[in-house]
């Protein structure tokens, strides 16, 4: 039987793993990618707490799953709506380096 | 939820209450409040001069738009409170259970601030005389105002002032009542002033504005006190639970502990913010001032509404008041306790005070104004001595009379004002040339004054006939009118504590019974002077009131002198001769409560258990019993309105039906025809004639009748004691030493260096320039430079450091709060 | 923590070494094909996880959703920004220090969910609940009016808004004319 913990343990090394991701790399769209990897481990977190503690101590509810399947919702439209600004960003400037767009400076 | 489901449940249906006057004023001021500049109507004698100066006036149509939305309105407050009040008379036990919801509103910490709605009995007779007067009011002002620019200005200020009311009414909460409460106080300002150009009217109204501004800030310390100690301000829950009551009358208050208990503390508080709304002394200056304001304000001020909530606050909160004392004798110790003291005193002390002035003043509204204070002191003193269903009693016959003499004076100055411009007319035509002079020397002619009336009952007879009844019924003129039923019970109770030795009662009584006599007799005094006799001026000779001005006047007029005769008996004692058993089967009080009336009138005599016990009695079959017991203290049933209103409190304090007892009311028609006989035999037996001295003034002797007349120069007194040191602060302390002697000094001490080291700078030039002038410049560079590079603009850089930082607040909050080690629990 | 080998830690030990190891390898890869593939291999693990934990609808979903529709369409970005898919440097000047801070907070997460530093919390001795909801339950929770018919409704809104932002802002202005 896997513990709760472990889940914990492994979303929590996604986490930081894709949070590392979008700190260091480079290119935009390997930040998205760093992002994924993020909202992954939230959503197993989400689903290992719904299968071993639910908020009301086990009664029918489908919470955890539910705000997972939101996530996927947000998830793709992130995907698609910065995909979309990054292939703009690429059309103009010729570039998807994040530091050499520091347009937020000016 | 539709609204046909609101409408059918009571306890939602108040909701409504307020909601159609509110939204008549949203609509009147955004919707139909069409104005356009234009000049003033010659010879409008409704509004003050302005010198051929343009003024907003709104059109034709939007004036009668917004008649008719305010109408509607009121009317539709009056519909569902009348909806209400019908359901309330059919409910079983009401009081015990009442009409009620609410919602959580405001959430602090553990408990919330509720807001929410519900009509107990208490609620109900006020709903029964608010929305009536109000919707009186909303037909007279029509007429009043009519020809006045800013009619639709009028009406929704109006508007917003009955919904104010409506909502302090069916407030559940003492937060929701302050509410009301505060928007009232908005609206008296906005209407006292609201012929803002005569300098005195806005002087009244920051009067008004700020007096009660002293007092509503004491009330909200009083009102946060109660919340810090009880959680919650919902009357019901506070008022019907006598342990917390006591708990409070125990324990000792956060300031003055030693001599006060937090019940005393927080209920003082409270009652000052009564003083100050209703008027009372030493904080009653504002109201007569007030009488700057449109008539039907006036009405408004003084009869349906803001004075009338004062003591409705006070009368809803009078269970916490009495903590502590014991009023009725219930076999323990008489006690009463020190709010009650304090308003017994305040109360007493301004019904005699206010009358004594009002004896003397000249001015038809000011009289009144005076009145209102005085018999305000007459409910706060009724209240001080315990006497709960007298007061509210008072309040309602009260309303009903002041209302109707209000608008009677309105009346009698809109007949005057109009027979001034047919004298202005007249002249005018004749003199076409002394135009100006002619209006100088008539602008110093007062329609207000009694002075310049005189034989108006043959003039305007619609409006002789209600001020004739609204004032007997003011002077308490036995057996036929409102006031002589409500001021008899106050007098009653009183009368009851005198014989058994107490002190409070015994003040108030003889108190109370001056002021009456008084009363009766400044009542006499200013219909003489308005009506009886011939005419003393011209103006007077032309007054009359005609076309639909006058329907609209005096319709209202008529259908509250009927209230004003007839509401006093829903509150004849069952057991006064002939009287009583009379009005016992006029209104009756259903079977199935006599025996709680019984037992009821067996807890006035000790017998204390049966009052408590009173829900129990009905139920079980003990009936028989207690009805035996009942039979043996003779017929002593409640009156109508004693037995409705009585179970807003909870069966232990409810006030005991008193035994009748001729000695109070002999005092009650030896004063009330002794005043009116006075005042008839000095003023209407001989009427005054033009230019003749006030007999009053060779009776009491000049400087008294001074005295009076200048109200005790209380307003001077004021002014010396409060304005004028504090002007005299600001332009001497202030201005003179501080502003122009120090601060002036200091600047002009500073200026001197400024230039000595300006002149040093000047021979220091070429080195400064080089070494401070571009040094910093440098300095500032170099640190922007280096601190630039936080804003790179690189999206990633702010990542880290948020995240940096979210680790380290995380970090910071676990260990500081302890809250991991606290779920290791869980 | 003694873990006893049987089926189902097995499963979890495959799985979630997939998802790591794709995890570093997307991080890591300098060719963004590359990064994109083993984005692919750490998503299907993440849905193996979710099998595992009694969501075999979510797990399906992942594989559509992420694996089908998201990573295809990273593909697709990288196939568009030619020229950037193979970058000389893979990490940009403040890696090093990114590297600590998502060490230091790694730790942190471990710390507070592992190691009963601040207490014991619950994380380690809770129980699997009983397994009597199906995705019949998940689809019914998504369109009851008691529940989560409004979110449901929200996030289709949702979708919509950004696939019309996302053409508004991909559009080449100059072939619009």
């Amino acid at each position: 039987m896997v513990s709760l913990w472990v889940y914990l343990v492994l979303a929590a090394a996604l986490f930081s793993i894709g949070a590392f991701g979008v700190l260091a790399r480079r290119n935009a769209i390997a930040i998205l990618m760093g992002v994924e990897l993020m909202l992954n481990a939230v959503n197993i977190n989400l689903v290992a707490f719904w299968r071993f503690v639910r908020p009301d101590g086990g009664s029918e509810n489908m919470f955890g799953q539910v705000f997972t399947v939101f996530v996927f919702v947000v998830a793709a439209a992130e995907v698609a709506v910065g995909l979309a600004i990054i292939i703009s960003v690429y059309r103009s400037k010729r570039s998807v380096i994040a530091e050499e767009v520091d347009l937020l400076k000016w | 939820m539709s609204l046909n489901e609101f409408i059918n449940d009571p306890n939602l249906l108040p909701w409504l209450i307020p909601v159609g006057p509110l939204l008549a004023f949203f609509i009147i001021i955004l919707a139909t409040n069409r104005g356009r500049l234009a000049r003033r109507a010659p010879g409008n004698p409704n509004y003050p001069d302005y010198d051929g100066m343009p003024v907003p006036e709104v059109t034709p149509s939007s004036i009668v738009l917004s008649v008719a939305v305010g109408w509607l309105g009121v009317m539709i407050a009056w519909v569902l409170s009348l909806i209400t009040i019908v359901r309330a008379l059919g409910e079983e036990g009401f009081g015990e259970h009442v009409f009620e919801s609410g919602l959580d509103w405001l959430a602090t910490g553990a408990t919330a601030l509720r807001m929410g709605v519900m009509v107990d009995p208490l609620t109900t007779v006020m709903l029964m005389m608010v929305p009536f007067a109000v919707t009186m009011i909303f037909i007279y002002s029509a007429g009043y105002s009519a020809g006045d620019p800013r009619k639709s200005r009028f009406f929704a200020y109006i508007s917003l002032f009955a919904g104010a009311m409506l909502t302090l009414v069916v407030a559940d909460n003492l937060l929701l009542l302050f509410v009301g409460w505060e928007i009232m106080g908005l609206c008296s300002y906005l209407l006292i002033g609201f012929w803002f150009e005569k300098k005195s009217a806005y002087d009244a109204a920051v009067k008004a504005f700020t007096t009660t501004r002293v007092a509503d800030v004491l009330m909200l310390l009083g009102i946060a006190y109660l919340y810090a100690e009880t959680g919650t301000l919902s009357f019901r829950t506070i008022l019907r639970d006598s342990h917390l009551l006591e708990e409070l009358a125990n324990q000792p208050a956060i300031i003055l502990g030693g001599s006060l208990s937090a019940a005393a503390l927080m209920s003082i508080l409270l009652i000052i913010g009564t003083v100050g709304k209703s008027a009372q002394f030493p904080l009653h200056v504002w109201l007569p001032d007030a009488m700057e304001g449109p008539t039907p304000v006036s009405a408004m001020i003084h009869a349906a509404a803001m004075v009338s909530a004062g003591v409705y606050m006070l009368i809803r909160m009078f269970p916490l008041f009495e903590a502590g004392s014991n009023l009725h004798g219930h076999g323990a110790e008489f006690a009463i306790s020190t709010p009650l003291i304090f308003m017994a005193i305040i109360g007493g002390f301004t019904a005699l005070f206010a009358a004594t002035i009002a004896v003397a003043q000249d001015d038809v509204k000011r009289v009144l104004a005076y009145s209102t204070i005085s018999q305000l002191g007459f409910m706060v003193a009724a209240l001080g001595i315990g006497a709960y269903v007298a007061a509210a009693f008072h309040l309602i016959t009260h309303a009903f009379f002041k209302a109707l003499l209000f608008m009677s004076s309105g009346a009698v100055i809109h007949a005057m004002e109009h027979g001034e411009h047919h004298v202005h007319e007249h002249h005018d035509h004749h003199h076409d040339d002394e135009h100006h002079a002619e209006h100088d020397e008539h602008a110093h002619f007062d329609p207000q004054d009694m002075m310049n009336m005189g034989g108006l009952s043959k003039k305007i007879p619609w409006t002789f006939w209600p001020f004739l009844i609204g004032g007997l019924s003011l002077a308490g003129f036995p057996l036929l009118t409102a006031g002589f039923w409500s001021k008899d019970e106050i007098l009653a109770e009183a009368w009851l504590g005198l014989t058994e030795g107490f002190g409070p009662h015994t003040f108030v009584f003889i108190t109370l019974v001056a002021a009456a006599f008084l009363t009766a007799f400044y009542t006499m005094r200013q219909l003489a002077l308005t009506f009886a006799g011939e005419p003393r001026t011209e103006e007077a000779e032309h007054a009359s009131l005609t076309g639909s001005i006058a329907i609209s006047m005096q319709l209202p007029l008529v259908i509250l002198a009927f209230f004003a005769l007839t509401a006093g008996f829903v509150g004849v004692p069952t057991d006064f001769p002939v009287f009583g058993p009379v009005f016992a089967d006029v209104f009756p009080v259903e079977e199935v409560h006599v025996v709680d009336e019984a037992a009821e009138g067996g807890a006035g005599f000790g017998g204390e258990e049966e009052a408590a016990s009173t829900e129990e009695t009905a139920a079980t079959g003990e009936e028989d019993a207690h009805a035996e017991e009942a039979g043996g203290h003779g017929d002593l049933k409640s009156n109508w309105f004693h037995h409705f209103i009585s179970p807003t409190l909870i069966a232990a304090q409810e006030p005991p039906v008193i035994p009748f007892n001729v000695v109070p009311v002999l005092f009650s028609f030896a004063v009330a025809l002794g005043g009116l006989f006075v005042g008839w035999a000095v003023y209407w037996r001989n009427p005054l004639e033009t230019g003749q001295e006030d007999p009053l003034i060779g009776f009491l002797g000049r400087p008294l009748h001074n005295v009076l007349k200048n109200k005790y120069y209380i307003d001077e007194a004021y002014d010396w004691a409060f304005v004028r040191p504090i002007r005299w602060f600001s332009e001497v302390v202030v201005n003179e030493w501080i502003d122009k002697g120090l601060i002036d000094g200091i600047l002009h001490t500073i200026a001197a260096i400024f230039t000595f080291i300006g002149d040093l700078l000047k021979v220091l030039n070429t080195w400064l320039i080089d070494g401070v002038g571009d040094g910093i410049p440098h300095l500032i560079a170099a640190f922007s430079a280096w601190f630039r590079r936080v804003q790179s603009g690189r999206i990633q850089q702010y990542l880290l450091i948020i995240m940096a930082a979210a680790i380290l607040i995380g970090l910071v909050f676990a260990f500081s709060t302890g809250i991991l080690t606290v779920s290791a629990a869980g | 923590m003694n873990i006893e080998i049987t089926f189902e830690t097995i499963t979890f030990a495959i799985f979630g070494v997939l998802t790591l190891a794709g995890g570093i390898g997307v991080v890591t890869t300098r060719n963004l094909i590359h990064a994109a593939l083993y984005l692919i291999v750490s998503l299907f693990g993440v849905a193996g996880i979710f099998i595992l934990l009694a969501a075999p609808f979510l797990a399906a979903i992942q594989v559509l959703v992420y694996i089908g529709a998201i990573a295809i369409l990273i593909i697709f970005g990288v196939m568009l920004t030619r020229g950037m898919t193979h970058l000389p440097e893979r990490f940009n000047r403040q890696g090093g220090l990114a590297a600590v801070v998502v060490i230091g907070g790694f730790v942190v997460l471990l710390v507070g969910v592992i190691l009963p530093v601040w207490g014991p919390n619950g994380a380690v001795a809770a129980e699997a609940q009983p397994i009597f909801m199906t995705t019949r339950d998940l689809g019914i929770a998504l369109v009851d009016k008691e529940q989560f018919v409004l979110p449901f409704e929200v996030a289709s809104v949702l979708l919509t808004a950004a696939m019309v932002g996302a053409i508004a802002i991909a559009r080449d202005d100059e072939s619009r004319d």
